[in-house]
Order: structure tokens, then C-alpha cells, then sequence
């Protein structure tokens, strides 16, 4: 198979978009493409200052450098989770980004969960009896918490994450099969900011997983191969190897199914319009940011909760 | 003569002179849920496995 571009062999092939480019394309096809959806979706301007969500993982590193290569403004943020499990798993990642920030000459932020609140976030898990034995809403939680508080904190107009299309159509997937329609409206490229809560944009939402991965490889980007070894087994995995069993049947298959919904969420026309909207936001008691109800936010209740815990670890360092 | 394919610790022997997609398709393995390196290189699915290939599958799936 030959390169659309030029005549040299191809290194990834794009059924959905009936496209093969040799390496040296493919790594100017995404960022192009990248550019395009930005603008598409009017996520940010060259003239605003952008937060990097990084893992350490191959989307948010490749974020990260496709955003720099394209000469915006952006700084990364690191959480250091203190997830080992015998693997030194938020060891390893937190490596791999400083190492990648410090190769690239960019300024990284970290964060490390355990110094700030007194836990690592499997025993914050523990503790605080959330997530039905996984730490993974706890885990999601600290991060929407912690990314928005930096973000407020050090003025950045917008924060980016790393979630590519297999990310969305699996959130979807999963949303739909329940029916939740809140959290379906909620879904898109860009959240928009409001008073306390820093805009939220996903430019990698149109590229698949597998391209991503090609992009990691083709640039050379070390990144943290080993899954979260909390993720094994888990429903979002799960998703995302059904809809890969579709997109191999019927090429095209995930790409349709978020673009669509995109489209019809867009012209008013999913049938869940109506409560889009109705809730409204109270700032938190303790940390000023928006929260659903009056009083706490649920990290902060989560909080008090760990720290009234008589396992609680005692030497815990002042926020 | 055959080609080897490397999937995390697992290896798999297939006949060389096979499409990569055929051999994908015959260890079961989903062609959307990896990306193929053969000699540092990104190889495509309709690339022939010669004999004593030896072709690292990355896998792509990731998240919690």
C-alpha cells in the first residue's frame, strides 16, 4: 500500500477515512487535522494559555507535542496518584512526563495527591468507601478536582485533555446503553467554562486510539505502556473492545456513531433537549469551586470523610 | 518457514508468505486493537510476513 502523498510505502492505514500515509506524513496529517478540529470546535486561540492534563500515557503526551509543534502556549500537569500495585505504576508515568518535559524544555506541574490531602488514592478509596471496591471513581474524581484547581489557581484559560475517539464513543456507548441523559448532553469537545470551573477541550476527540499510537511510535514519545492495573477488567476496556469488533465488521462504525451524535446534539435534535440546562451551581463551602448542591463539593466531603477515619494516616502534610 | 508476531509476553508462530491481516485474523487478535512494527518500522495489514519476520504488536487500547 503507497502513501496518498507521496510514492514510499504506507505505515498507517485510516479505513474510516479510506487513507494510508507514510510515517513522515502521518505525522503532519495529525497535526493538521488537529488544528482543523480546534478551530472547528473554537477551542482556543493562540493567544490563551493552555493546561495540559498529562498521565504520562501515549494520548496526553502526544497532546502535549502536537500542541507545542503547532506553537501554542502549553504547560503540562502531572497528578501523582500513588497507584503501585508491585509495578510502580504512578512511579513510572510521573518519569516518563518529566522526562518528556524536560527533553521538549516545557513547564510541568505537579501535583502529588498523597502530600497534598494526606493519601495515596487507593487509600483514599479505602477510606472513604466510594467506587465499590475500585479506586477508579475516587481516581476521576481527584483529577476534575485537582486539574480545575490548578487551572484556576495559576490562570490558565483552558484546560486540554488527551481523550481520543475510542475515550468518547465508549463514554457514549456506555451513557446510551443506560440511557443517561444528563451525562449524554454533557458529552462534547469543548465544556464550556463558567464562574469557577475552567473550560475543558478535548482536540484529540476525532483520532482514533490506534492512531494515537501511531503518532506515540512515529514520534518517538516514551510513554507508559502498562495499563493502570486498576483498569483491567473495566467497563469503559470493555466498550471499547466491542466497538473495535464493530469497527473491524464495518470501518467507520465508531467514527459515525460520536460525529452523529455530535451533529444531533448540536441541532436540538436528541430527545433529551429539554433538561439540558436546569441544574445550577453553588461554590463549595471549603474550596469556592462549583458544585451541584449548597455545602461541600464531593471531594471535599469525600475528604472530611477519609480524614474522620480512624485509619487515616497520621502524618499527613499541611495543604 | 515461519514469522513470529509479539503481542506483550505472548509469541505467536504463523507461515510466512501470509498478509499480516490474515495472520491477525488466524491468533485472533482484533486489527483495530494494535498497530504492527516490523524492523522499527509501522507496517500496514497488507503487508506480506517473510520468513523470520519477527513483527512487535503495540497494543492501543488504554483507560479505566
Amino acid at each position: 500500500m503507497k502513501c496518498r502523498r507521496c510514492d514510499k510505502k504506507a505505515a498507517v492505514h485510516m479505513r474510516q477515512h479510506k487513507l494510508a500515509l507514510c510515517t513522515e506524513h502521518y505525522l503532519e496529517w495529525i497535526p493538521e487535522q488537529t488544528e482543523r478540529f480546534i478551530k472547528k470546535y473554537g477551542m482556543f486561540t493562540r493567544d490563551e494559555k493552555i493546561l495540559v492534563a498529562v498521565s504520562g500515557g501515549k494520548d496526553s503526551l502526544s497532546l502535549w507535542d502536537i500542541l507545542v509543534r503547532l506553537g501554542y502556549q502549553a504547560d503540562g500537569l502531572y497528578l501523582a496518584l500513588g497507584i503501585d500495585e508491585g509495578i510502580s505504576y504512578s512511579h513510572e508515568s510521573q518519569r516518563l512526563t518529566e522526562k518528556f518535559a524536560n527533553e521538549h524544555n516545557l513547564k510541568l506541574h505537579v501535583v502529588d495527591i498523597e502530600k497534598m490531602y494526606g493519601s495515596s488514592i487507593p487509600v483514599l478509596a479505602e477510606v472513604s468507601h466510594r467506587g465499590h471496591g475500585r479506586p477508579c471513581a475516587v481516581c476521576g474524581l481527584a483529577k476534575r478536582h485537582e486539574m480545575n484547581r490548578i487551572a484556576r489557581d495559576f490562570g490558565y484559560d483552558v484546560l486540554a485533555t488527551g481523550h481520543n475517539l475510542d475515550d468518547e464513543a465508549a463514554v457514549l456507548f456506555g451513557n446510551t446503553l443506560k440511557w443517561l441523559d444528563e451525562y449524554i448532553l454533557r458529552q462534547g469537545p469543548v465544556l464550556p467554562g463558567s464562574d469557577g470551573l475552567a473550560r475543558k477541550v478535548k482536540p484529540l476527540c476525532r483520532f482514533y486510539e490506534r492512531e494515537m499510537t501511531a503518532y506515540a511510535i512515529g514520534r518517538n514519545i516514551e510513554y507508559i505502556y502498562e495499563e493502570c492495573p486498576f483498569a483491567d477488567g473495566s467497563q469503559s476496556i470493555f466498550y471499547k473492545e466491542a466497538l473495535n469488533q464493530l469497527e473491524t465488521a464495518r470501518p467507520g462504525t465508531k467514527l459515525t456513531f460520536y460525529l452523529n451524535f455530535l451533529e444531533a446534539k448540536k441541532g436540538g435534535n436528541l430527545f433529551i433537549e429539554q433538561s439540558l440546562g436546569q441544574s445550577q451551581l453553588h461554590p463549595c463551602l471549603k474550596c469556592g469551586q462549583p458544585t451541584s448542591a449548597p455545602g461541600l463539593c464531593s471531594f471535599c466531603r469525600m475528604i472530611e470523610k477519609a480524614e474522620s477515619s480512624p485509619t487515616w494516616p497520621q502524618s499527613q502534610t499541611d495543604r | 518457514m515461519i514469522a513470529k508476531l509479539i503481542l506483550r509476553d505472548k509469541v505467536y508462530e504463523v507461515r510466512a508468505g501470509m498478509s499480516l491481516l490474515s495472520a491477525l485474523q488466524k491468533i485472533n487478535v482484533v486489527p483495530e486493537s494494535v498497530i504492527a512494527v516490523r524492523d522499527g518500522e509501522m507496517i500496514t495489514d497488507d503487508e506480506i510476513l517473510r520468513p523470520g519476520d519477527e513483527v512487535k504488536l503495540v497494543a492501543v487500547i488504554s483507560g479505566g
